[in-house]
């Protein structure tokens, strides 16, 4: 890691699955990675409405504070997502969007890096309910933290058997992605 | 063997630490945001040959732990605020007929419904005072997912050593958040198991007469020996008795059991505390922004310390009073509108120089918030 740590919300709406990627990245960094990490999320009325969240810290050193305030990475999935939440990161930050559903503010402080994850796993799955996993392999090429190998591990314990293939190929259309446009 | 290594919840570490601890029975009424610890108990238990219940309110759950656990069983029940508030019945009568139970308060915002889906600590003096009449209460909280997991362990060895009831007063910062747990074999965390009597059947069993170190060696119920449990006040068989004498006796009896004992039940963790010139004291997920706050400070030479504790009640003064003879200020954080903070006081020499730093909007207090309670005390100004 280039960092120490890094503070990372993962935002979108109530069931693209934010919160299940959030799980995903911070295991793969706490049991396969030897890194410290810790998960947490938005419950209740916050978590069904449009601009849902999870946060995730991951560090070499011991985590105290377990929430993120201000994130290095944001990730948003829905427009909504993007306007609560873009003002938080950090100057110099990075935050990755799909573009078929987030049109940017046309100024940032950070890095604005958008992936067309949506029409890529339409097109070539016809499976757009892939689209966190998609996404997670977008940001692991793209951040380099935690290694190819373990998201993959963590996805094939996590996912329901039928559909860890399909998920898989998710995450490599997104770390293809992420080459493409490095 | 390879330990089992995995990425929880705090509410699913209070599962695996009752099973290790060889919990077999747990009855319930799901509520945010204790609700994982029932829905993963339904999973677990049947796995382990045990059972668990679902029941028609929080009350009947109270009653069903404690009448399983005087058959035999291991027994756990969960909860926040407002069912916890509805317990407080049965758990008295836990205390009275001296039954081991444990009662998981995962705390919300309150008082009434209040705010179901975020953290707050303000039941510290309900799960002390809940239930009526004097007694005493055993406390525990904890603020990592390795400690909850340990301090449930605690929990049940010490409702089995003394037959009480055991609070563990988490928070929904705590029960929700993920990190790494680290599940021990068998055999490496020391579990106590219920003290039976050697009463052959057929000769009289004396339920409440204590043995001469003060413990009470159980029968299963509906077991080798009849008996009766109320939650009057007992002679030694259990029958209902008035005798002042023998009311005093069975309070004094009761109190003492806790009271007595603290120093071995009590718990807490020092960092950073010999030349602590602020000293901070916290508990649960509060503690966490206090270390953050102790972190960060260290890594700038200033002298800040945290004791946090992991037994609420019996309240340590003891240890908070030595804690916090050398520091020129102390700060309780906590997230509640000042309940630690008075006990707290109660047991230092100095009461002038112990500060409150907390908050209870539903947010978890966060490093900001410390920093500017240090810069106030320090007449810096924020």
């Amino acid at each position: 890691m280039d960092r120490e740590s890094y503070r990372i919300i993962f935002s979108g709406s109530g069931g693209q699955g934010v919160i299940t990627a959030a799980i995903v990245m911070a295991e793969a960094a706490a049991l396969h990675n030897n890194l410290y990490a810790i998960q947490t999320q938005s419950y209740g009325p916050e978590a069904r409405g449009s601009a849902t969240r999870s946060d995730v810290i991951i560090s070499s050193s011991e985590i105290y504070y377990p929430k993120v305030i201000n994130p290095h990475i944001l990730v948003c999935l829905t427009q909504e997502a993007y306007t609560k939440f873009s003002d938080t990161i950090i100057a110099g930050g990075l935050i990755i969007y799909d573009p078929y559903f987030v049109k940017p503010a046309l100024s940032s402080d950070a890095v604005q890096q958008p992936y067309p994850m949506y029409d890529s796993i339409v097109s070539e799955l016809n499976a757009p309910i892939t689209l966190n996993i998609c996404m997670l392999g977008a940001f692991t090429e793209r951040t380099k933290i935690i290694s190819e190998d373990s998201m993959l591990k963590v996805i094939e314990k996590r996912m329901p058997p039928k559909f860890i293939e399909l998920n898989k190929s998710a995450f490599k259309i997104g770390v293809k992605l992420a080459k493409e446009v490095s | 063997m390879k330990k089992r290594i995995r990425f929880v919840q705090g509410n699913e570490a209070v599962v695996e630490g009752s099973l290790y601890a060889g919990a077999s029975f747990f009855a319930g009424y799901p509520i945010t945001p204790s609700t994982e610890i029932a829905e993963h108990f339904s999973v677990r238990l049947p796995q382990v040959g045990g059972k668990f219940v679902q029941m028609e309110d929080e009350l009947s759950a109270m009653c069903a732990i404690v009448g399983a656990s005087l058959t035999g069983n291991k027994s756990i029940t969960a909860t926040s605020g407002p069912g916890f508030s509805l317990k407080q019945e049965a758990l008295g009568f836990a205390v009275m007929a001296e039954i081991p139970s444990i009662i998981v308060n995962i705390q919300r915002g309150g008082p009434s419904t209040g705010n179901p889906t975020h953290g707050a600590q303000g039941d510290v003096m309900q799960a002390r005072w809940g239930t009526h009449g004097d007694h005493s209460m055993v406390v525990m909280t904890a603020s990592s997912i390795q400690d909850v997991f340990r301090v449930t362990i605690d929990a049940f060895n010490i409702a089995e050593t003394f037959r009480t009831p055991v609070i563990l007063l988490l928070d929904e910062v705590v029960g929700h958040m993920r990190e790494k747990l680290v599940i021990p074999e068998p055999g490496e965390i020391p579990i106590i198991e219920r003290l039976r009597t050697s009463v052959r059947t057929g000769v009289d069993y004396h339920p409440y007469q204590p043995r001469e170190d003060g413990r009470l060696p159980m029968s299963d119920f509906g077991g080798k020996h009849r008996y009766n449990v109320t939650g009057l006040f007992h002679d030694m068989w259990g029958f209902p008795t008035t005798k002042p004498h023998m009311v005093r006796k069975l309070l004094r009896h009761m109190v003492d059991k806790i009271e007595c004992y603290s120093n071995r039940i009590c718990q807490y963790k020092k960092y950073y505390i010999e030349d602590a010139e602020t000293l901070l004291i916290s508990y649960g997920s509060s503690a966490r922004t206090a270390m953050e706050m102790v972190s960060y400070s260290r890594k700038r030479g200033r002298k800040v310390g945290l004791l946090e504790l992991q037994t609420l009640w019996p309240f340590p003064a003891e240890v908070v009073r030595h804690s916090c003879i050398n520091p020129a200020s102390v700060v309780v954080v906590e997230m509640n509108m000042g309940q630690m903070v008075q006990q707290v006081k109660a047991a230092v020499d100095d009461p002038g120089k112990i500060y409150l730093c907390n908050r209870y909007d539903g947010e978890m207090i966060n490093f900001e918030n410390v920093k500017d309670t240090l810069r106030i005390i320090q007449g810096k100004g924020i």
